[in-house]
C-alpha cells in the first residue's frame, strides 16, 4: 500500500457523533465490568458458603461461560461491524474443541 | 536496492537464502527441502519394496524394517508432502491475490528453517544409534516400550516442524484474510487460494492436538511422566485419539491444495472457466468440518463400541459427498472445453480415476464391519496410496509443470514431461493396485516378510516392478529440471498462453516487489478478463505508482531455530544417565533461541522504502 500521508478534517457535527459514542461505548464497559465482578463474587461466595459440588461446580462454569462472553464481545469488541471472519474462526474453533471433548468424555472416560 | 539485479558471488548467494524474508525465495527452499526429502523418502520405500519382493527375503532386518517404514511414512507427510505443498502455496498464492508478500515475511522464513532443522533433526537418528520403529502414527503402547532414541528423535523432530508448519499456515490465514488487493472479494479468489485458507485454517486446529500429543509422548519418554502408561494410571488410548484428531484433518490438509492446484489446471487448458464455483468453495469448507468429526475411523477395531463406531462410520461416508461434488465440478469444466492436453493437464486427467478408486476404498474402510477385515491389512496401504499418490503427488508434478514458469521465468521440457507421466503413471497403479488385493487375501501391512506359496509372491513382486517404475519417473522429472535450467531458456510471461488469474499477468521475471501497483481485480479469472478486453499490460490498477515498503532480511530466525535444534539435543540425552552435560545443551540452545527472540523484540527493524523514482525507472521483468 501507499504511505502517502492521509488527512481526514471532521466537522462539529461528526465529532460531536463519535464523543457520543465512544460516551455510550465507556459507559457500557463499565456496566459489564461491574456485571462481571459481581458474577466473580457469586462464584466466590459459592464455594465459601460450602454448597454440594453439583450445585457449585455447574454454577462456577455457567458464570465463567457467561464471562467469555462478556469479555469478548464488549471489551474484544466482536460486537462490532468487521468482524465475522473472527466470529467464524472462534465459533468453528468451539466446534471442534467441542467434539473432541465429546468424544473424549463418552468414549475414553466413559 | 536495485542491487538485487546484480549477479551476485556464490557465498552471497548462500547467505541471501538464509536470510531472505521474500516469499518467491522461501518457495523455492521449500521446493528443494521437500525434493530433498521426497527423495531420501523414495529410496527408503524402494529398500521396503526391494525387501517385500520376494517371501523370505532377507534384504533388511526386522527391526531395521520398521526403522524404514516408520521413516518413510514420516518423512513422506511431514517433510515432503507439506513442504512441497507449502512451496507453491509461497510461490503462487501472494501473487494470485495481488500482495507484494505474505503478512509476516519474518514468521514465514521462521516457518520454513523450523521444518528444515526439525526434518534434519528427525533424520539424524539413522547416524545417531536408530530411526523411530513404531510406525508414522506411533502408537505409544508400542512406542513407550521401543529401545534407544529412535522415537525421541521423531517426537522431538515433529515437534520443531509442527511448530514451523503451525506458523506458516497461521500466516497464510492473516494473508487471505487481509492482503487481498482492491476488488478481490472473497468469492472471486482462486480456488488455490480458497483451498490453501482452508488448509491452513485446518493447519491451525488439527497441529495443536499434535502438539499436546508430542509434549505427552516427550514427557513420557524423557522427563517421567506416565500420560501412556496404563501400569501408571495412564491411557495409552489416549495418543491414538490425539494423533487421529490431528492425522484426520492432515490428510485434507494435504489434499485440499492439491485439489486447488487441479482447480487451476484444469479451467486453464480446459479454456473455460471452472465449474460450479460456489459449490467448488462450498465443498471445500465443508470437507474442512466434516475432516475434523471422522478421525476415530481409524480406530474402529480398537473397541469403542458399536454406538461410537456407527457415528464415525456414516459421518465418515459424508466426506464423500462433498468430495463427489468436486470431481464432477472438475469433469464438468471439461466438458465442451476446448482441451490442450498439456503435460500438467495429462496429470489432472490422471488423477481424477485414480482419486475416484481412492475414494470408494475409503467409503469401504468406513463401513465399520467391513473395516474390521480391512484395518492393518494391504487393503489400507492400497487406498491411502491411491489418494496421496494419485492425489496429492500428481497434484505436485503437476504444480512443478504448471508453475516452473511463475517460480524460474522457465519452461519444464514438455515431451519428456510426457513421458515421465506415462512411466509414473503406470508404475503407480502397478505398485498399488494388486496391493488391494493382496490386503484381502490377508497380507497385514507393517511385517517385514511372508512364506512362499500363499498366493502372495506374484501379486508382490508386480508391486516392486511397479515402484521401480515409478522410480524411473522421478528420476525423468529431475532430468528434466536439470535439462531445463542447463538450457536457461527465459519463457517470460503467461508462457502457456491460457492464464487466467493475476500470477500470469506478472513480468517475468516476477519483480522482487511483485506489483509495482496495487492491481484492481474486476472478476474472477482476473487476467482472463482483462485478455478479453484486450488490455495488452494484463492488469488494472487500483493506484498510482508510490513508494513501496519493504521488510529487511533477517538472520534472526536461523538463528532462533538452531538453538531449539541444539536444545532437542539436549532434550534428547536428558534421561541418559552417562551424559550429564545433556542439561546444559539443554538450557545453552534455548538461551540461544531466546536470545534472538529477544534481540528481535528490542531492535526495530522498520525496513525500508523503495522511492517512487526508482520505482519509476525499473521496467521490472525482460518483456
Ligand atoms: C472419501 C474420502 C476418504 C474416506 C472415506 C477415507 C476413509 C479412511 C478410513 C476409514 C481409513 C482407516 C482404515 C483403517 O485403518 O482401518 C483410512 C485410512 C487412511 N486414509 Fe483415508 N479416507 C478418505 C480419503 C483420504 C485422503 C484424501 C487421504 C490423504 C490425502 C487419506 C489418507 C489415509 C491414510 C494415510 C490412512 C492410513 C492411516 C494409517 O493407518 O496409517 N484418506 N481412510
Ligand atoms: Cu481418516
Amino acid at each position: 500500500m501507499s504511505h502517502d500521508v492521509h488527512v481526514e478534517a471532521r466537522n462539529e457535527a461528526e465529532y460531536q457523533h463519535s464523543r457520543r459514542k465512544a460516551g455510550q461505548a465507556m459507559r457500557n464497559q463499565v456496566t459489564v465490568f461491574a456485571v462481571m465482578i459481581f458474577l466473580t463474587f457469586i462464584a466466590f461466595a459459592a464455594v465459601q458458603a460450602g454448597f454440594s459440588a453439583y450445585l457449585v461446580v455447574p454454577l462456577v462454569l455457567l458464570f465463567a461461560g457467561v464471562q467469555v462472553g462478556l469479555q469478548l464481545y464488549y471489551f474484544m469488541h466482536l460486537s462490532e461491524k468487521g468482524t465475522g471472519i473472527m466470529q467464524f474462526f472462534i465459533y468453528s474453533g468451539a466446534l471442534v474443541a467441542f467434539t473432541m471433548v465429546l468424544g473424549f468424555v463418552t468414549i475414553v472416560w466413559i | 536496492m536495485s542491487s538485487t539485479a546484480k549477479k551476485k558471488g556464490f557465498g552471497a548467494t548462500i547467505w541471501d537464502y538464509l536470510t531472505t524474508v521474500d516469499h518467491k525465495k522461501i518457495a523455492i527452499l521449500y521446493l528443494i527441502a521437500g525434493t530433498l526429502f521426497f527423495v531420501i523418502g523414495g529410496i527408503e520405500a524402494m529398500l521396503i519394496r526391494i525387501q517385500l519382493a520376494k517371501p523370505n527375503n532377507d534384504f533388511v532386518s526386522a527391526g531395521l524394517f520398521n526403522e524404514i517404514i516408520t521413516m518413510h511414512g514420516t518423512t513422506m507427510i511431514f517433510l515432503a508432502a507439506m513442504p512441497l505443498l507449502f512451496a507453491f502455496m509461497n510461490a503462487v498464492v501472494p501473487l494470485q491475490i495481488g500482495a507484494r508478500d505474505v503478512a509476516f515475511p519474518f514468521l514465514n522464513s521462521l516457518g520454513f528453517w523450523l521444518f528444515f532443522w526439525g526434518g534434519i533433526f528427525l533424520n539424524l537418528s539413522w547416524l545417531l544409534g536408530g530411526a523411530p520403529d513404531a510406525g508414522w502414527t506411533s502408537y505409544a503402547s508400542l512406542s513407550l516400550a521401543s529401545p534407544g532414541h529412535g522415537i525421541d528423535f521423531y517426537a522431538i523432530g515433529l515437534q520443531i516442524s509442527g511448530a514451523g508448519t503451525l506458523i506458516s499456515g497461521i500466516n497464510f490465514i492473516v494473508t487471505i484474510i487481509n492482503m487481498r488487493a482492491p476488488g478481490m472479494t472473497f468469492m472471486r479468489m482462486p480456488l488455490f487460494t480458497w483451498t490453501t485458507f482452508v488448509s491452513s485454517s485446518l493447519i491451525l486446529f488439527a497441529f495443536p492436538p499434535l502438539t499436546v500429543g508430542l509434549f505427552f509422548m516427550i514427557f513420557d519418554r524423557m522427563f517421567g511422566s506416565n500420560f501412556f502408561d496404563h501400569t501408571m494410571g495412564g491411557n495409552t488410548i489416549i495418543w491414538e485419539h490425539l494423533f487421529w484428531i490431528f492425522g484426520h484433518p492432515e490428510v485434507y490438509i494435504l489434499v485440499l491444495p492439491a485439489f486447488g492446484l487441479y482447480s487451476e489446471i484444469i479451467p486453464t487448458f480446459a479454456r473455460k472457466r471452472l465449474f460450479g464455483y460456489s459449490s467448488m468453495v462450498f465443498a471445500t469448507i465443508l470437507i474442512g468440518f466434516l475432516g475434523f468429526m471422522v478421525w476415530a475411523h481409524h480406530m474402529f477395531t480398537v473397541g469403542l463400541g458399536a454406538t461410537a463406531n456407527a457415528i464415525f462410520a456414516v459421518a465418515t461416508m459424508a466426506i464423500a459427498v462433498p468430495t463427489g461434488m468436486k470431481v464432477f465440478n472438475w469433469l464438468c469444466t471439461m466438458w465442451g472445453g476446448s482441451i490442450k492436453v498439456t503435460t500438467p493437464m495429462l496429470y489432472a486427467l490422471g488423477f481424477i480415476p485414480s482419486f475416484v478408486a481412492g475414494g470408494v476404498t475409503g467409503v469401504m474402510q468406513a463401513s465399520a464391519p467391513l473395516d474390521y477385515q480391512l484395518h492393518d491389512s494391504y487393503f489400507i496401504v492400497a487406498h491411502f496410496h491411491y489418494v496421496i499418490v494419485g492425489g496429492i503427488v500428481l497434484a505436485l508434478f503437476a504444480g512443478a509443470h504448471f508453475y516452473w514458469p511463475i517460480m524460474f521465468n522457465r519452461m519444464l521440457n514438455e515431451t519428456l514431461g510426457k513421458i515421465t507421466f506415462v512411466v509414473f503413471f503406470i508404475g503407480f497403479h502397478m505398485t498399488f493396485f494388486v496391493q488391494h488385493f493382496l490386503g484381502l487375501m490377508g497380507m497385514p501391512r507393517r511385517v517385514f516378510t511372508y512364506l512362499p506359496n500363499q498366493g502372495l509372491d506374484t501379486y508382490n513382486l508386480i508391486s516392486t516392478i511397479g515402484a521401480f517404475l515409478m522410480a524411473i519417473g522421478v528420476v525423468l522429472l529431475v532430468v528434466n529440471v536439470i535439462i531445463t535450467t542447463i538450457q536457461n531458456k527465459p519463457c517470460g510471461r503467461d508462457p502457456w498462453g491460457d492464464g487466467r488469474t493475476l500470477e500470469w499477468a506478472i513480468p517475468q521475471p516476477v519483480p522482487y516487489y511483485n506489483f509495482k501497483q496495487t492491481p484492481l481485480v474486476r472478476g474472477l479469472d482476473t487476467y482472463w478478463i482483462e485478455k478479453m478486453e484486450g488490455n495488452k499490460e494484463g492488469m488494472s490498477y487500483a493506484e498510482p505508482i508510490s513508494d513501496i515498503h519493504m521488510p529487511n532480511n533477517s538472520i534472526i530466525p536461523f538463528v532462533m531455530v538452531f538453538g531449539l535444534f541444539v536444545a532437542g539435543f539436549g532434550a534428547l540425552y536428558n534421561p541418559d544417565a552417562d551424559k550429564p552435560w545433556a542439561l546444559a545443551v539443554l538450557i545453552i540452545g534455548l538461551a540461544i533461541t531466546f536470545g534472538s527472540m529477544i534481540v528481535r523484540s528490542l531492535k526495530d527493524d522498520l525496513g525500508y522504502h523503495i522511492s517512487k523514482e526508482e520505482l519509476m525507472n525499473e521496467k521490472g521483468g525482460n518483456e
